[in-house]
């Protein structure tokens, strides 16, 4: 077997007493595209903020390309390769959609402390090829603060991009979309994901974005992963219907 | 905009009526004016103007100078230097005055002196006290009216060194003039009486004392007299506090400057008595001229006068009879006549001197007391000392003004 | 020292911790709940303080006079505070929220000139209290009664307050606002009435420390400047909003005032200062305090808006003239405009760091300070030639910035903004005490340019060449990927860290660019008026450049010029032709606010918009 992408090693994160990560270990390998879900305060997110650097784990290993990347900045893990997109959009709302994918590339060819050069000639070809790749291409020039949600979800998904990242964390991608849009952007992802070999972790409330796109699912509660495997495998364990009992999601 | 085309129109009227005049055909004499207005050294600054517009007026009213009229234009420096030397451009490139008068704190007095002899402008220093104006920064082109802080340390410390006590302690602002006023004093009494000690010092932030505890600090050194160079708001919250604690029936007090009306009346009965301070007994002289002063300056302002106002008159005094005798509003002719220039004062006759500009008037050093009628303090026991009792001679001056 | 000495000291200590604490508890309130930065606090203070010398004097309640004075000027400032909040400050809650600040700051120009048109200028001694005039003997040593009360009265108005925010509904409410104001927004409650019944609350609490200091200390025209920053600092160390952190930070402050005055006589002006930063750096948020909510949008910026631009063909008109007219303006009017390009300067590195970083300083009088003292510290004492010591002037205030901003960037909104503040004030205190070499309050004199340039057209253009250019580097800076960048950071911190950026790296780099280009400003400011002070290091010289930034529009880089350009002529023409310039400027300003809540260029963004 070659060496995974993404080693995880018992990681735990405690705040006051509650154990929010307790002890989550999984491998995955490179190409993969893998959801990891839970019902509601599982500790998805404390995770993916463990493994983009912003937030300090208490214990564990995160070996990314076999290298440690537990403790490093946030901008440090993103430099290696790992790009994340937030749960509650977070995007720079007074620059326009270019701008915002440009600070990203210029940062990823490490040109954002250049002073005296104009910025508005610098990355403009790679930065409106990722807008058009997602589908932004007319609203390139409009300030991200005033972006539809749906748009500004995929202007997430360019900034992502803009490193040409190996791991892409993906927190609920379609949290807050119309569903008929919820299909087309994880559609959309996906083909980006296979098409540049891109490997996945995404975090998703919606079942059926979940069983459509991820080749494995992952199932965290009360901060453990209690089952792992091929969706069907993990859709029909005992103890993920045990949790799952009683949530509106699952009933799909 | 109605209004300002109304006001413009007048004005040119004005100007046309003022250029047909036939008595009027000589332009004034103008005197750039630059005094703290507004800030720390505001509540001074009142007095003095006041009579700055008496004197000038007295001037107008027996023909002015040299066949001209005085006109002082005033400018607010706000406390601070950069402003003030603003005030200098203006009054000398637009105004084109004839010289620049005025200044109250000594930081203000020192930016304009720098300016004036950078641009060879005469500069009447009125009120700023510190020694450096006249003698470590002190040029050509700069004169000044109020005795030092040097002269009035040491008349201090010439009467302190007669009296018993050893153990002293001191408190001023943390400021130029605050030191340097008890180092004068300390240095001399030390002359005088080898054997003082100093057993503390201590240095509020200027216009923020927290006097409480430095009542207790002082408390705790027990000195047998302590040396105040505190003023304005400080020295009266100082008092109060002092007061209460029974500070002054436990030590004798030496104050520079704490006589002075300025300091004294706002304290009205609280101020306290049997200290040792320079100041200004205005309502004691019997010098018919200063009472005459004394009498116009109440009329007019329907207040007494205070230190500054006398001040104010001298300075303005003095200008008009240096223009007299320089013949004409020129800078160079106007330095040489202020050199050793005498002048006629309610206090009798002073002199500016030739070496280093600083003016012979002296003050007054007395005891304080509370006067029940008036319901303030007032100096008793005081004696005038002039100016060149204690000034350094003119070999000194210069030793201090080498490279200047 | 005795024993007794050292009780005394330490009572002396907590009775003036009380005054501080009622100022403080008020200001901290305010700031709690609405987020402004209210320097009319001092105001209101001193306004009280006059209001009850003359209401005690006038009553004809004979010994009562004294106390019902106190709460009915407390009561008048309360009421005050609701006329300023509904007339004023509501007009501008939807603007970028340092608007309410610069209004803040219009007040306290118009009050100070109602206080010496009512009162004069003169120093005034208010009454004792009556029945507490008298001093009352603890351990051999006499003790103010006075003070005593006052000892006894601050935890009283603290068991107060306590009672009101852990009792009532409208306290449950203020408390759930200084935590997280969006959710008292959305729990649907009446915000403006809120907003209104803190300010009324804050600034009665101010009047009435203002009031208990009449039989304590003289009035003054100054006596606002002179508590404002001291309230501050106990607001800062007890933590923003907290009433108990501003009780136990006035008591701590107090008596380490008492002591230090004993251990560290000379160093009373910077101690205050120093535990502020202490405080800030290992717990920003104070002694008790609670860590801000972060806001949802921005990384914790103050100032959140887009750019607004001004079309090039302005600039090139602007600069045509700046190089044609000058030669046939009279003397005065080039020196005034040599002024004004230094504070155009001055004000737009500041605008890199407020409109372009969201880094909103308090303390950008360091970076103007050490640039002018560098340049007039070298040819002070080493005789450097002008243009040398002219170009160490930048150096010295990037170096400056460099250290103090290593701390500084590591806290973010206004944690960032006092701690600026407090190492402004340390520098200003180093510089105010270090005789030998700096010359102290006297300042350094003799600092004139080379005698090619002396003359005001010379001058005028090396600083059109320094300042115009360091204001087109500025813009420059502003549009490369630096600025988009800091931007970016300024607009979602978490996001800018997750696109690879080094947050505290980039904005400590705008720090050091920003305290470079303050350099340049002061340097030229020194030569203009051939000296130095320590005031240009002082608190008013952090708040001009502030002013200019918002007067402009924080959100256009043309915006920190142009505000500098108008400030600086009304403040000019109005010193020139009032005593009372003060209300003038201030009227001005206030009208300023209302009329253009986004500042001057603001309304150039609006229009395209």
């Amino acid at each position: 077997m070659p060496e995974p992408l993404l080693r995880v090693v018992d990681v735990r994160k405690a705040f006051g007493g509650v154990r929010a990560v307790d002890g989550v270990s999984f491998d995955l390998a490179r190409g993969e595209i893998r959801a990891l879900i839970g019902p509601n305060g599982a500790g998805k997110s404390t995770f993916f903020n463990i493994l983009a650097g912003l937030l300090r784990a208490d214990d564990g290993a995160v070996a990314y390309r076999g290298e440690e990347i537990l403790g490093l900045a946030p901008h440090a893990i993103w430099r290696r390769g790992v790009s994340r997109t937030f749960q509650i959009t977070a995007t720079f709302a007074t620059l326009s959609a270019l701008e915002n994918v440009q600070v990203a590339r210029l940062s990823h060819t490490r040109r954002s402390r250049a002073l005296l050069r104009p910025a508005g000639g610098l990355e403009v070809e790679r930065s409106l090829a990722l807008l058009a790749q997602v589908g932004l291409a007319e609203q390139s020039g409009r300030p991200a603060g005033v972006l539809a949600y749906g748009d500004l979800k995929k202007l997430e998904l360019a900034i992502a991009l803009a490193n040409d990242p190996e791991l892409l964390l993906l927190d609920e991608p379609t949290a807050g979309m119309a569903p008929a849009e919820r299909g087309a952007l994880m559609a959309l992802t996906a083909s980006i994901a296979r098409e540049r070999t891109l490997t996945v972790l995404f975090t998703e409330h919606d079942m059926d974005v979940v069983f459509t796109v991820a080749e494995r699912v992952m199932v965290l509660h009360q901060g453990r992963v209690i089952a792992e495997g091929a969706p069907d495998t993990v859709r029909a364990d005992p103890e993920v219907q045990a949790v799952y009992l009683g949530e509106a999601a699952w009933a799909t | 905009m109605r209004r300002h085309r109304v006001s413009a129109t007048l004005g040119t009227l004005l100007l046309l009526t003022a250029l047909a005049a036939p008595v009027a055909a000589q332009a004034p004499i103008k005197i750039g004016e630059i005094n703290s207005f507004s800030g720390i050294g505001a509540p001074f600054t009142g007095p003095y103007r006041q009579a700055v517009e008496m004197a000038v007026e007295e001037v107008n009213a027996k023909g002015g100078v040299l066949g001209r009229k005085l006109e002082v234009v005033f400018r607010d420096d706000k406390g601070q230097p950069a402003e003030a030397q603003k005030h200098a451009q203006e009054l000398v490139a637009s105004e084109k005055v004839a010289l620049i008068s005025g200044t109250f704190l000594s930081n203000v007095g020192l930016a304009v002196s720098d300016w004036a002899k950078q641009n060879r402008v005469l500069f009447v220093a009125a009120e700023p006290l510190t020694e450096a104006l006249t003698w470590a920064k002190g040029h050509d082109h700069v004169f000044r009216v109020r005795p030092n802080t040097y002269e009035q340390g040491r008349m201090l410390a010439e009467k302190a060194a007669k009296l018993k006590y050893t153990k002293w302690a001191a408190i001023g602002p943390n400021y130029e003039y605050g030191k340097r006023a008890w180092e004068t004093f300390r240095d001399r009494l030390k002359e005088l009486r080898p054997e003082a000690q100093t057993v503390g010092e201590h240095w509020p932030t200027l216009g923020k004392i927290e006097p409480s505890q430095f009542v207790t600090a002082i408390l705790g050194e027990s000195p047998d007299a302590l040396y105040v160079s505190l003023f304005g708001s400080d020295w009266i919250a100082f008092v109060r506090e002092a007061d209460k604690r029974g500070l002054f029936k436990k030590m004798f007090v030496v104050g520079i400057l704490l006589g002075e009306p300025e300091y004294i009346d706002p304290l009205k009965l609280e101020a306290p008595e049997g200290m040792l301070v320079t100041g200004y007994p205005w309502y004691d002289l019997q010098l018919p001229a200063h009472k005459e002063f004394v009498a116009k300056f109440t009329k007019r302002t329907d207040k007494n006068p205070v230190l500054g106002s006398l001040v104010g008159y001298i300075t303005y005094l003095s200008i008009a009879e240096a223009i007299r005798k320089a013949g004409s509003t020129d800078t160079d002719k106007l330095v040489a006549a202020f050199r050793g220039l005498k002048v006629e004062t309610p206090i009798g006759p002073i002199s500016f001197r030739a070496s280093d500009g600083q003016s012979t008037m002296g003050a007054w050093v007395g005891t304080t007391k509370l006067d029940a009628k008036r319901g303030v303090g007032i100096m008793v026991n005081y004696e005038y000392i002039p100016g060149d009792r204690v000034l350094p001679s003119d070999d000194e001056v210069k030793k201090m003004r080498v490279g200047n | 020292m005795s024993p007794s000495l050292v009780l005394i000291q330490l009572l002396s200590g907590l009775a003036h911790a009380m005054v501080l604490f009622l100022i403080a508890s008020g200001l901290s309130l305010i700031f709690g709940v609405t987020r402004i930065v209210n320097f009319a606090h001092g105001s209101f203070y001193m306004l009280a303080a006059y209001l009850t010398y003359t209401l005690a004097a006038t009553l004809p309640l004979g010994a009562a006079a004294f106390y019902v004075a106190v709460l009915l000027a407390a009561a008048s400032v309360g009421l005050a505070g609701l006329g300023v909040e509904v007339a004023l400050l509501r007009r501008v809650y939807r603007a970028p929220e340092l608007y309410q600040l610069l209004l803040t700051f219009a007040l306290v120009l118009v009050v100070a000139d109602v206080v010496k048109l009512f009162w004069g200028s003169e120093n005034l001694t208010g009454p004792a209290a009556p029945g507490l005039a008298g001093s009352v003997e603890i351990a051999g040593q006499l003790f103010p009664t006075y003070d005593l009360a006052l000892i006894g009265l601050g935890p009283l108005v603290a068991a107060g307050l306590w009672w009101l925010f852990y009792r009532t509904r409208w306290g449950v409410l203020i408390r759930a606002a200084t935590q997280d104001r969006e959710m008292v927004a959305v729990l649907g409650v009446d915000q403006a009435r809120l907003f209104t019944s803190v300010f009324v609350l804050g600034s009665f609490l101010a009047g009435l420390g203002g009031a208990l200091q009449v039989p304590r200390q003289a009035l003054t025209n100054v006596m606002d400047a002179s508590i404002i920053t001291e309230a501050f600092v106990v607001v800062v160390v007890g933590g923003m909003g907290s009433v108990p952190g501003a009780l136990l930070a006035a008591a701590l402050i107090g008596v380490i005032d008492a002591f230090g005055v004993l251990v560290l006589p000379r160093a009373s002006l910077v101690v205050p200062f120093v535990v502020m930063a202490v405080v800030l750096i290992v717990r920003p948020w104070g002694l008790l305090g609670r860590p801000e909510v972060q806001q949802r949008t921005a990384g914790g910026a103050i100032v959140t808006a887009g750019t607004v631009r001004v079309p090039p063909r302005w600039l090139a008109a602007v600069l045509a003239a700046l190089i044609a007219v000058p030669p046939f303006l009279p003397t005065f009017h080039v020196w005034v405009l040599v002024e004004i390009l230094a504070f155009a300067l001055f004000a737009a590195s500041l605008h890199l760091l407020m409109g372009t970083g969201g880094m909103v300083s308090f303390g950008h009088a360091a970076s103007f300070g050490l640039g002018a003292y560098g340049a007039a510290l070298l040819v002070t004492w080493t005789k450097a030639p002008m243009l040398l010591a002219f170009a160490a002037a930048p150096l010295a205030a990037a170096v400056g910035a460099a250290l103090y901003g290593y701390f500084c960037v590591r806290l973010s909104s206004i944690y960032f903004a006092m701690l600026t503040l407090a190492f402004a004030q340390i520098a200003f205190a180093i510089v105010h005490q270090w005789y030998d070499v700096t010359g102290g309050d006297n300042g350094l004199l003799g600092i004139w340019p080379a005698a090619w340039l002396a003359g005001p057209l010379a001058y005028y253009y090396l600083a059109l060449t320094a300042c115009g250019g360091g204001i087109a580097l500025l813009a420059r800076i502003g549009r490369a990927p630096f600025g988009l960048t800091l931007r970016a950071a300024r607009d979602h911190a978490r996001r800018a860290e997750t696109v690879g950026i080094n947050i505290r790296l980039h904005q400590w780099t705008a720090f050091v660019v920003a305290g470079f280009f303050g350099g340049v400003a002061g340097g030229t400011f020194a030569f203009l008026k051939g000296s130095v002070f320590p005031n240009l290091l002082a608190v008013p010289m952090s708040v001009e450049p502030l002013v200019m930034v918002l007067l402009g529009g924080v959100q256009a880089p043309a915006g920190a010029p142009v505000g500098a350009a108008i400030y600086k002529l009304l403040d000019t023409v109005a010193t020139r032709y009032t005593e009372y310039w003060q209300l003038v400027l201030g009227a001005i300003l206030i009208l300023l606010v209302l009329a253009f809540p986004r500042g001057i260029l603001g309304v150039v963004g609006d229009r395209r918009a």
